[in-house]
């Protein structure tokens, strides 16, 4: 049985300004352009109080709910990824000597600048749990290997991450299927300091699950009292009744050993009609890492700059080598994006690398859903493997 | 922000002192070209520590403010005192490199990568299938045999060229086949009126034969449509696929397993390659685009 | 030396070939020698010669206006030159210049088509030979056309 307790909205505020006080950057949902999207937050007001959104496949709208919930919707624009992994990191500096001749590298001791308004150490508040799952893919694929990114490490060491329990999957949402969600489990992705379940009926207040040592010193400088049962009893309800409500469905049975034989499916032709490669599905997707590399020098080409920049396989210069591209086609393209995103994954990590979120499907602007093209796959003849339920049949028969 | 140190590779290894990330100086001490457009450099760290490297691997060799570039080592592993690198001159970066005087500095990240590992065909014959500039990453696998020449029983060097002139380490080639016992075999796309030497691709010489399929390690480098054809003329002779390797080359930006260009499926080729087993690649390989 | 109906069977072209067979087509065949520098044949000529090579080494070559001949092919011991004696007009298609001494078989081509019509099995064991041969030939030139190790675009 998990360490509860109970606070009330101003024991929310509490704990913000209790990792304040701490020096954390603390950053949450806010409203902004009509999406929810992360930003540096001081007052439990900047939160989207009331708000709710609709998500399906190339549709996101936010919408008044006629309650005050803080954290009612899904899936914000954005996951915790950006926070960790920015998508431009300068790497070093280096400078020339007019000759040519001598070369100095320094390695970039500036980075995450002195501003403490907005720079580490970062305290996440309402992380999802497929996002919290995702953030234990990028601690394996960026710490966990042979090379890491000693950046991103020492920044996600120092976080302090408050997660919180879905009420209201939306459209797009299928984490019941990736096993990441809809309630955050220790032990399952990231590991998180403190858990919130908001409960809005009979008072607004928040269960408190406690994670880590360091979570229980910020709750008891609040001075919360242990849950009641029955309130123990309503924040379960709040994520079973939310597995029951997911927007979407994708049957991982054998998916990897699906996908490394649809190689030649025509499905692929299908989707590669409709993908415009334009790249969104990777940049919103929480687990995806890739990254290319931009040098740039001043005008005297004396001082240069190395930056590592976010990149995406759909990008057309992503597999050039020697004068041409290696997948030149969309088509190639998205076959890649899926099998990786579904099969090679798990060969590379040991984990699929995707968590359900959703996002994919609601920022494709062509509404293409990757769980509409795993259902497809299964189906379509000359995909190799029968349709679930199908008999086995052989020429022979 | 702390230094850029140890996160990610194991305590005590040689990758936990050196940020793989942060090119490490090293200085042209010499230039030689080899043909038209082909040069090798040799170069020597500026910090003087000997940069100890296995057969096959490669750097990233970095052109100031311009960019950097995956290259194999083609120096002699037993001498990590030095780094040789044959480079072509295809572009930007590698037009930087090889107009490099002696004296220049250049950055270099790695070694990179998994190597030939030649040692696993002792005892038995050796096939090394070059094309064009493959034989240049091939070169320090061939000099590890060459130091170990008795460990081995026949040593084939089956090499194709675009022409005569293009004929990499040619000095070399005549010293392995007499000094030590190397059965080189060249052969040419098209040749000038007095080359007297073979014409056709080099997957012609495998057909040929000399070599004990059973016992053979094949090791191969070059344009992957050669390699691809060489493997099946191999398997035909019956050489089994997993005594087969190869070294690919796909997109690379960070050398190192964090920037994901260099896939081919579930393979990263900078750490889980460049060099793989053929019983593993057939299957990467028959398709386009993957 | 053995005859030429002795030494067919050992050559790798004629493996496998029935004894009976051998010595047939071997009336349609003579020891030949060639001084380095000799043409065994030239473009446009009446192509019918079957050689095959039994030591020695000969380019085949496309001469142009300007420059050197280049070296499309050549053909080394136990290699075998030439098909155009199987394909009407019976015209060579290239030069053929021994660049050693080199000696060889040459086959009549009209006495060996004569053979094949008169026995459509005999036909067809040359013929499977010779269809073979032009395989690896042509997919060598192939792939050399892709020049696989030419510099990049």
């Amino acid at each position: 049985m998990a360490d509860t307790r109970l606070i009330t909205l101003e024991g929310l505020q509490s704990l913000v300004d209790a990792l304040l006080a701490e020096g954390y950057t603390v950053i949450g949902p806010t409203v902004r352009s009509g999406a929810i999207v992360n930003a540096p937050i001081r007052n439990i007001d900047e939160l989207p109080r009331g708000w709710g959104d609709e998500q399906d496949a190339a549709r996101y709208r936010l919408r008044r709910r006629d309650d005050e919930a803080l954290f009612g919707f899904a899936a914000g624009a954005q996951s915790a990824k950006p926070v960790f992994f920015p998508t431009d990191e300068l790497l070093w500096r280096g400078r020339r000597t007019p000759d040519g001749a001598r070369l100095e590298v320094r390695p970039d001791e500036e980075a995450d600048a002195a501003d403490s308004e907005t720079g580490p150490p970062y305290a996440l508040l309402g992380v999802r749990s497929c996002d919290l799952s995702a953030l234990g893919i990028h601690d394996t694929v960026l710490t966990q290997r042979r090379f890491g990114d000693a950046h991103y490490a020492t920044r996600r060491a120092d976080a302090f991450v408050v997660a919180v329990a879905c009420s209201d999957p939306g459209g797009t949402c299928f984490c019941v299927s990736m096993g990441t969600g809809p309630r955050p489990e220790q032990g399952r992705g990231a590991p998180f300091d403190l858990s919130l379940t908001e409960l809005l009926d009979g008072g607004h207040r928040f269960v408190v699950e406690i994670g880590t040592e360091r979570g229980a010193t910020l709750l008891d400088g609040l001075e919360a009292a242990p849950a009641p049962a029955a309130d123990l009893d309503s924040a379960a309800y709040v994520t079973t009744q939310a597995e029951q409500r997911m927007g979407r469905r994708l049957d991982t049975e054998g998916i990897k050993e699906l996908l490394y034989a649809s190689v030649d499916s025509p499905r692929w032709d299908d989707v590669a009609s409709r993908c415009l490669s334009c790249t969104n599905c990777t940049m919103v997707c929480p687990t995806c890492f890739c990254t290319t590399v931009e040098d740039v020098s001043d005008l005297t080409g004396h001082e240069a700059e190395r930056h590592r920049v976010w990149d995406s396989c759909f990008n057309a210069d992503f597999s050039y080598i020697h004068g041409s591209t290696v997948r030149e086609s969309t088509r190639s393209r998205y076959r890649q994006w899926m099998t990786h995103k579904l099969a090679s994954w798990q060969d590379q990590f040991g984990s699929s690398g995707c968590v359900g979120c959703g996002r994919c499907v609601t920022w494709c602007p062509a509404a293409i859903d990757i769980t509409a093209e795993a259902a497809a796959l299964r189906g379509t003849p000359g995909s190799h493997l029968p349709p679930a339920g199908a008999p086995v049949t052989s020429p022979d028969d | 922000m702390t230094a850029l140190t140890g996160r990610g590779p194991s305590p005590g290894s040689p990758e936990e002192t050196q940020d793989p990330f942060l090119p490490r100086p090293f200085v042209v001490s010499e230039r030689r070209q080899d043909t038209r457009d082909t040069y090798t450099l040799v170069l020597e760290p500026v910090d003087g520590e000997p940069t100890e490297f296995a057969a096959g691997q490669f750097t990233m060799m970095h052109a100031f403010g311009s960019g950097e570039v995956p290259i194999s080592i083609s120096g002699d592993p037993a001498r990590p005192d030095l780094l040789e690198h044959t480079i072509r001159n295809v572009g930007a970066v590698t037009r930087f490199l090889v107009q490099a005087t002696p004296g220049t500095e250049i950055g270099i990240r790695g070694p990179f990568g998994t190597g030939w590992e030649v040692s696993a065909g002792r005892g038995g014959d050796v096939v090394f299938v070059a094309g064009g500039i493959g034989l240049a990453p091939l070169r320090p696998a061939i000099l590890e045999v060459c130091a170990a020449r008795a460990e081995y029983r026949r040593v084939l060097l089956l090499y194709g060229a675009r022409t005569p002139e293009d004929i990499l380490f040619g000095d070399e080639l005549r010293r392995w086949g007499d000094e030590h016992a190397i059965d080189v075999q060249v052969t040419v796309d098209n040749g000038q009126h007095a080359w007297r030497g073979r014409v056709g691709l080099v997957t012609q010489l495998i057909a040929r034969g000399g070599f004990d399929a059973a016992t053979t390690l094949a090791l191969a480098c070059g344009p992957e449509v050669m390699m691809r054809y060489a493997a099946a003329v191999l398997a035909e002779r019956g050489v089994p696929k997993a005594r087969m390797r190869l070294s690919m080359e796909r997109n690379m930006k960070c050398g190192v397993g964090l920037c994901g260009h260099c896939q081919l499926r579930e393979y990263f080729l900078c750490v889980d390659g460049p060099v793989l087993t053929y019983d593993v690649l057939e299957p990467l390989m028959s398709r386009a685009e993957l | 030396m053995e005859s030429i109906a002795e030494y067919l069977p050992q050559h790798p072209f004629f493996a496998g070939l029935d004894e009976s067979v051998a010595a047939l087509v071997a009336g349609c065949a003579v020891n030949v020698h060639f001084r380095p520098g000799q043409h065994l044949f030239h473009e446009g000529e009446p192509a019918d010669t079957f050689y095959v090579i039994r030591h020695g080494r000969v380019s085949l070559e496309v001469h142009a206006p300007a420059g050197p001949p280049v070296v499309v092919d050549s053909a080394h011991d136990d290699d075998v030159v030439g098909w155009s004696w199987l394909v009407p007009p019976y015209r060579w298609l290239f030069d053929a210049r021994a660049t050693e001494e080199t000696s060889a078989i040459a086959f009549d081509g009209a006495c060996l088509r004569g053979k094949c019509e008169a026995d459509p099995a005999v036909g067809y064991a040359l013929l499977q030979r010779v269809v073979t041969v032009m395989s690896t030939r042509l997919h060598s030139a192939r792939i050399r056309l892709l020049d696989l190790y030419g510099a990049s675009r």
